[in-house]
């Protein structure tokens, strides 16, 4: 009649776990628990900065892609465990504020360009735009060479039979990235004929893939010719030395905003508003290249990267975040391309 | 009987008199309470007005004057079960109801301040209270002659029951009710025509050029990988056994390979093997003079990768088996005259089929819930894991679109478990008695084993040459296009900055991070599992098939679901575990259990009963004969729980993605954020490293548990040459 098991197993647990514990609860500084969602190297980056400015701040950081911090935060309303919430597409930050998932930070945003301005006064400041990344098409110079097929120039281009299944695109229904098309398409050749040329693309589609990044990756490995998605991530790629080239669309194109969000009741709110100061200052925000992040910095007197795509020589359509940002339209749109553009699984 | 209860009520009351009730903001078990005098025990916060904890006081006092007063055993057991029982729901539901922003019902009865202050999760003393009152209900049960006055049994029942349904049904309940929701409510009749829409179950690509449900995708390729892969594990088990193979030694080590690598490594480098750039793809292409295609994104794709991810399970759980077969019966079927073909078809087939079905099994789940291999070899072809994660953290959040895809993922692992379970019957595959048995296995007819080696070595040789371009990857510069060598992925992730003695590394935390909890979940895992199959196999009780089954949903379910699921249940009072390491610990032992289950029922199915038997009748009880008797037979069960928790633990992707925080963070998780940055020298690099430590501390624990004895000597009928 012994008990067996349960004595050794709450031991083992207890020990084990007081161990984790009491090592991290030795320092008496205000902790910052920050989700960075975007390049790992400029995550490090950031909070090894922070960090030399503020030695009362620990800041503990994780990395997370934006819809993995959506889905937690949601999760956690209520309770949350994240203060701060930075980097990452904007349109998942917007959506946070439209459910009240994360808070005013009330910092001065006089300083910044124009659409990280605009992200602030959408969501009530609620959010802050910290860089912008263009839309853009790359292709695998080698492979197209080897098909002797004339590179693209416009997304016109993209609908000739030439790429046929040589482009790949994410599926907007799950990718941020392909959302961001979606609706410059739109805005760009207005919503009945944004479907008529996203069907024509589809024909030269191989593949909708569901990750964003992952067609500029496929593009650089050779495995498709054509790719579109962010030019940052294409940039990253080719500085890493794949057969990139990358093309700003002749017709114009959409971007994305990068923001950072404080989340409601957070418990570290002061730390999570000197966080958004930190990261809203022009030094801070030129170091991004460093580590090979080539996004365009919203502080308009931060130093933008040589290797940045330019975006004075992009034509850069006004994209509306409000009204392509809101649940409304977003479903409307995915409803449309599901019926007119679809997947036409090979299968 | 009334000493046992007894003292576990003492216990329960001096955990409730002496250990903090709550955790603290510092974590569960913080131990500021020994030294900061302010003491936070339940009998102190009872005093200081958080009345709500008399219960737990009573039922104590209640339990220990019963059991100093009634002396007739049968009534003061039922008496006993009855208070501790109240006392635990009532335990339970003031941990439900009063939150940290004080009660969430009943808002009109429970005023006053304490009670609108709210309350932390439930501590140590909570933990130890309800336990004592668990195992005080499980030993009245015993003692009111239910399951033959077994007070272990029924404990390991009870705790194992309440675990399951803490860890698994609670949090899983949290995401399974919102296929009911409807905007501002729940309904009922909305769920069926969601359930059964075209897209999900939809066969309209057997007729014509269109494309299936995702579940009808799901179930083709989970039949397919199940089948594949348990044949696959079936020729390396033959070989090891029943052949005098040369290399069985590196053939082990190559069986054992892909169980250790994180998903996406190996869809990874089948693209640069068999992409439409891949090196094998370009080599073909120029032979033959066609076109180099993209056949490897697909269906076949997937298929191939989820053959290489999951064969090793199916043979972890085969070889056991396979070796347990016992001798005597083949050489029985020999004497009379059948031949080794017959021998094999009719006798040691048909007694391996506990192994088939639970291998069979386990390879279905595993590539119903698979999410790594979907995802990046997956393209067009959709899937149930895949498309419930874009349901949660696609651009469109649909969390009752992923609770319905979760429903029918998980009817179809339980049909696949009805199937088994018909498939099995009621037959006995008792292969290891205690009685001697010292003959040889039958070596396989010259057929069978060409087809074993047939199909088993060519896999080998691939998985071998996957392996080595892994290997490859992580020591050039830029895998498929700059081939010089470089040491710099190593250096970044695990360096080492002798000046100053530090840990330079950008990989060292996440590292460290998780051989600690892996190594802390294995044994948990491995315990919790084998103990369930010890149920399930030698004991009687109601409700287990019921019980075998919800031992198996966690696995089922995909991991998204269980990260986002332990979120909404384990973030707030009573139980708050996010962002601890604790968290993680449970999620992997409670996902990882199933495999020491299903492995641990092929072990023990074929232990004869009568080994018990014998060991009861000679004055054992039953604890004794799992220590003496069992455990020394299961070695090879224990090896495989053990080794695979370890190992899932450490490449799991999906579940932990949601419940890393920063203080714990996890290699995968490390590795996933690296590959979508397109930094793949590293993400290798990490990964070939993860791989080898794995590979030595699966050697280790081979050491450890040694092989077991069945007094046979292993030995393999010498072919005579044909």
């Amino acid at each position: 009649m012994k008990k067996f098991g349960i004595v050794p197993l709450l031991a083992l647990v207890a020990s084990t776990s007081s161990f984790t514990i009491a090592a991290s609860t030795t320092t008496n500084a205000d902790e910052l628990n920050l989700v960075c969602s975007a390049e790992q190297d400029w995550c490090d980056l950031m909070v090894a900065a922070f960090g030399a400015e503020h030695d009362d701040v620990d800041v503990l950081m994780v990395r997370k892609s934006t819809g993995e911090t959506l889905a937690q935060i949601r999760a956690e309303a209520g309770n949350p465990k994240i203060d701060v919430w930075w980097g990452g597409t904007g349109d998942p930050h917007l959506i946070a504020a439209e459910e009240g998932l994360s808070q005013p930070s009330g910092v001065d945003t006089g300083e910044l360009l124009g659409w990280a301005q605009n992200m602030s006064q959408i969501s009530e400041g609620k959010t802050v735009g910290i860089y912008a990344g263009a839309l853009g098409i790359a292709y695998n110079a080698d492979i197209l060479k080897k098909l002797n097929v004339e590179p693209p120039q416009c997304w016109a281009d993209l609908e000739d039979p030439r790429f046929f299944g040589e482009i790949q695109v994410a599926n907007p229904n799950s990718s941020g990235t392909a959302y961001t098309e979606l609706a410059t398409f739109v805005q760009l050749f207005g919503e009945d004929q944004a479907m008529v040329k996203l069907a024509a693309i589809g024909k030269n589609v191989n593949s909708y893939t569901k990750s964003g990044s992952a067609p500029s990756k496929a593009a650089a490995r050779g495995e498709t010719g054509v790719s579109i998605g962010f030019m940052h991530d294409m940039v990253n790629l080719a500085t890493q030395g794949f057969p990139l080239k990358i093309v700003a669309p002749c017709e114009g194109t959409g971007y994305e905003v990068g923001a950072v969000s404080i989340i409601n009741g957070a418990k570290n709110e002061d730390a999570a508003k000197k966080w958004v100061e930190f990261s809203l200052r022009a030094d801070v925000q030129s170091r991004g290249p460093e580590v090979g992040s080539f996004q365009v910095p919203s502080n308009s007197n931060a130093k933008v990267a040589p290797e940045s795509p330019d975006l004075a020589s992009i034509k850069l359509i006004d994209y509306d975040f409000a009204t392509y940002g809101s649940s409304e339209t977003r479903k409307r749109l995915l409803a449309r391309w599901d019926k007119e553009v679809g997947d036409p699984n090979p299968q | 009987m009334k000493k046992l209860s007894l003292s576990w009520l003492m216990i329960g009351l001096v955990s409730f008199i002496f250990l903090p009730w709550h955790m603290t903001e510092d974590g569960f078990l913080d131990a500021a309470w020994i030294v900061d005098g302010l003491p936070s025990t339940g009998l102190f916060q009872m005093l200081a007005g958080q009345w709500w904890h008399l219960p737990a006081l009573l039922t104590f006092i209640i339990g220990i004057v019963l059991q100093l007063t009634i002396p007739n055993p049968v009534v003061r057991a039922k008496a006993t079960l009855l208070s501790s029982s109240i006392g635990l729901l009532l335990i339970a539901v003031q941990g439900l109801i009063i939150v940290r922003a004080g009660p969430r019902l009943f808002e009109m009865l429970l005023t006053g301040e304490t009670i609108i202050a709210g309350q932390p999760g439930m501590g140590l003393g909570a933990g130890l209270v309800a336990l004592s009152l668990l195992f005080v209900i499980t030993t009245s049960i015993a003692q009111s002659g239910k399951g033959q006055g077994d007070a272990f049994v029924i404990g390991a029942i009870g705790l194992i029951v309440s675990l399951v349904g803490i860890f698994v049904f609670y949090p899983v309940m949290h995401i399974l009710i919102q296929a009911f929701q409807v905007e501002g409510g729940y309904a009922l009749g909305e769920f069926f025509p969601k359930f059964f829409s075209a897209d999900i179950w939809g066969l309209s690509c057997l007729v014509g050029n269109h494309t299936c449900g995702v579940a009808i995708n799901s179930l083709f390729l989970a039949v397919m990988t199940g089948a594949g892969t348990t044949f696959l594990g079936l020729s390396f088990a033959l070989i090891f056994t029943r052949t005098n193979f040369r290399a069985k030694k590196l053939l082990r080590i190559l069986t054992v390979l892909p169980i250790i690598t994180p998903p996406f490594v190996i869809g990874l480098a089948l693209i640069l093997l068999f992409g439409r750039a891949g090196t094998v793809t370009e080599f073909v292409a120029e032979l033959l003079n066609i076109e180099p295609g993209r056949w490897v994104y697909g269906f076949w794709g997937v298929y191939f990768a989820q053959l290489l991810s999951f064969t090793p399970i199916a043979f972890l759980v085969l070889i056991g088996v396979v070796q347990g077969v016992s001798p005597s019966m083949e050489e029985a079927s020999q004497t009379l005259d059948a031949d080794r073909w017959q021998t094999f078809r009719y006798v040691s087939l048909p007694l391996m089929r506990p192994g088939l079905a639970n291998a069979f099994l386990l390879g279905f789940i595993e590539s119903l819930a698979d999410f790594g291999n979907p995802l990046v070899l997956g393209s067009g072809y959709s899937v149930l894991s895949t498309e419930i994660f874009f349901a949660i953290v696609g651009s469109v959040a649909d969390p009752a679109k992923a609770a319905i895809l979760a429903i029918a993922l998980l009817t179809l692992t339980l049909s696949a478990f009805m199937a088994q379970r018909l498939w099995l019957g009621k037959k006995s595959y008792a292969t290891i008695t205690g009685k001697a048995d010292s003959g040889q296995n039958a070596s396989l007819n010259p057929v069978l084993r060409t087809i074993c080696y047939a199909t088993a070595l060519p896999w080998a040789a691939l998985t071998l040459v996957v392996y080595s371009m892994i290997i490859f990857g992580s020591f050039v510069k830029l895998w498929g296009y700059n081939h010089s060598f470089t040491w710099d992925h190593y250096i970044r992730a695990f360096g080492i900055d002798f000046a100053s003695g530090r840990f330079s590394g950008v990989a060292w935390d996440s590292y460290f991070t998780t051989l600690t909890i892996s190594s802390i979940a294995a044994p948990l895992t491995a315990l919790v599992g084998l103990a369930t199959a010890y149920l399930l196999v030698r004991q009687k009780f109601v409700g287990k098939n019921a019980f075998e089954f919800s031992t198996m949903l966690s696995f089922a379910i995909p991991g998204t679901v269980i990260g986002v699921s332990y979120i909404m249940a384990f973030n707030f009072p009573p139980i708050e575990l996010t962002g601890t390491s604790i968290i993680l610990i449970i999620v992997f032992v409670f996902r990882n259990m199933p495999v020491g289950v299903r492995g641990g029922i092929a072990a023990m199915s074929q232990l004869d009963k009568s080994l018990d038997e014998a060991s009861i009748t000679l004055g054992a009880n039953s604890f004794t004969t799992v220590k003496r008797v069992i455990l020394p037979l299961m070695g090879p069960a224990i090896l495989a729980a053990l080794t695979y928790s370890f190992v899932r633990a450490i490449t799991s992707v999906s579940a932990v993605i949601f419940l890393v925080s920063a203080k714990h963070n996890m290699a995968t998780s490390f590795i996933v954020g690296r590959v979508e940055n397109g930094e793949f020298g590293l993400a290798i690099a990490y990964s070939a490293v993860l791989i080898i430590t794995m590979l030595a501390a699966i050697l280790i624990l081979q050491l450890l548990v040694g092989a077991r004895k069945l007094r046979r000597t292993d030995r393999v009928q010498q072919t005579v040459s044909a």
